[in-house]
């Protein structure tokens, strides 16, 4: 057989895309993917899309071109990852203390649905350089810029770019729970009140932009924000216990953020640390400010 | 969790004034403070609801989720 220029552009190809997939698995701090099946079958994907993509450069340069089709399945099936994300993490999220939510659990199934995507646009860029250029280092050259690239395109924003995160005091009124001038919640009974200002830790988070204070305002980036902070410091609860949940309410005059989290160990600076990296979900960013009144009034305008 | 249709709804009234509350949910009636305050830490875990208080003499058991 005839060793073709083709032949080394699929396998660098196939073998970059694999190697952005593996590089964008990482096992973090929010605990997944941290299931060994799990790993695999994102492995396994991740091994289709990037051969996809590989392939795809000599296909077209045949003039085959049906192979754009094959694209179009693959784009079908990664929806289908998508699917399965959402799902198993939705069903694990009934067994969980303090549950992700739905918006947490859809930014991450969109994410592990793009990773695929990436992986095949790197796959591809690799193995056409090396069609292109007809020298597989090249290939790789590219492909590990790629990899480097995937990286940065896929680390979003975190609460730290948003919002001032701070301690604030916890207090009792009456029944009536505080952090600071914050109303939380009415806790009946003594015996849990003293509970939570033995163990609980008052935050503010104060957004440093309008923009900023809608997207903290949003119920699924709350539950992110106590769901992270549970999951990395434990929670200081069981059921049966319903008064010990850590909970986000605003400030309606100003949009800060105040909360009560009972983590296992009290330790406030890692607390804000931990809320400090929690990720912005997408479906909580909005852009007010790209909204001009400008154009609003050219298009009545013409109207 | 379990039963998403209690969500938001009173599951009990403890009370040490027998006249201030009526209605459909289970009333519990103390005599004593020390009375009212043990039921309505039973009831809270029974019912796995939050206990909250109306005034000093009236709690409710509400579950949030």
């Amino acid at each position: 057989m005839d060793w073709h220029v083709y032949n080394s552009a699929v396998i660098i190809g196939v073998l970059i895309g694999f190697l952005t997939r593996l590089r964008l698995l990482e096992i973090d701090y929010r605990q997944y993917p941290t299931y060994p099946h799990g790993y695999l079958s994102h492995l396994a994907l991740g091994m289709i899309a990037s051969a996809l993509g590989a392939v795809a450069v000599p296909a077209l340069l045949k003039k085959d071109y049906t192979a754009v089709t094959f694209l179009a399945l693959a784009a079908q099936q990664f929806r289908d990852v998508r699917n399965m994300e959402r799902e198993t993490l939705a069903k694990l999220d009934e067994m969980e203390l303090v549950p992700r939510g739905a918006s947490y659990i859809e930014g991450i199934a969109k994410v592990f649905e793009s990773r695929n995507y990436l992986v095949i646009f790197s796959a591809f860029m690799t193995s056409l350089s090396v069609v292109l250029t007809k020298t597989w280092w090249v290939g790789a050259v590219v492909g590990g810029v790629l990899i480097l690239g995937a990286g940065l395109l896929m680390s979003g924003q975190v609460i730290k770019d948003i919002a001032n995160v701070y301690e604030g005091k916890l207090t009792f009124e009456g029944p009536n729970l505080y952090v600071d001038d914050i109303y939380l919640m009415n806790i009946g009974l003594e015996d849990n009140q003293k509970r939570i200002l033995q163990h609980g830790i008052g935050l503010i988070i104060e957004p440093n932009s309008p923009a900023a204070v809608v997207t903290i305002s949003n119920i699924g980036q709350r539950q992110a924000i106590l769901h992270d902070v549970s999951a990395i410091l434990g929670v200081y609860r069981d059921t049966g216990e319903p008064a010990l949940v850590p909970i986000a309410k605003r400030d309606l005059n100003d949009g800060r953020l105040g909360l009560v989290l009972l983590p296992q160990e009290k330790n406030v600076g890692r607390a804000i640390q931990v809320v400090n990296f929690v990720p912005v979900l997408e479906s909580a960013v909005r852009r007010p400010s790209q909204f001009s009144v400008r154009d609003t009034e050219g298009k009545r305008g013409q109207a | 969790m379990e039963n998403k249709a209690d969500t938001g709804k009173i599951l009990a009234v403890i009370t040490t004034k027998r006249d201030c509350v009526a209605g459909g949910a289970p009333i519990f009636v103390a005599d004593t403070k020390e009375e009212f305050v043990r039921k309505t830490f039973v009831l809270e875990k029974i019912l796995d609801g939050m206990a909250h208080e109306i005034d000093p003499d009236i709690m409710i058991i509400v579950r949030h989720s």
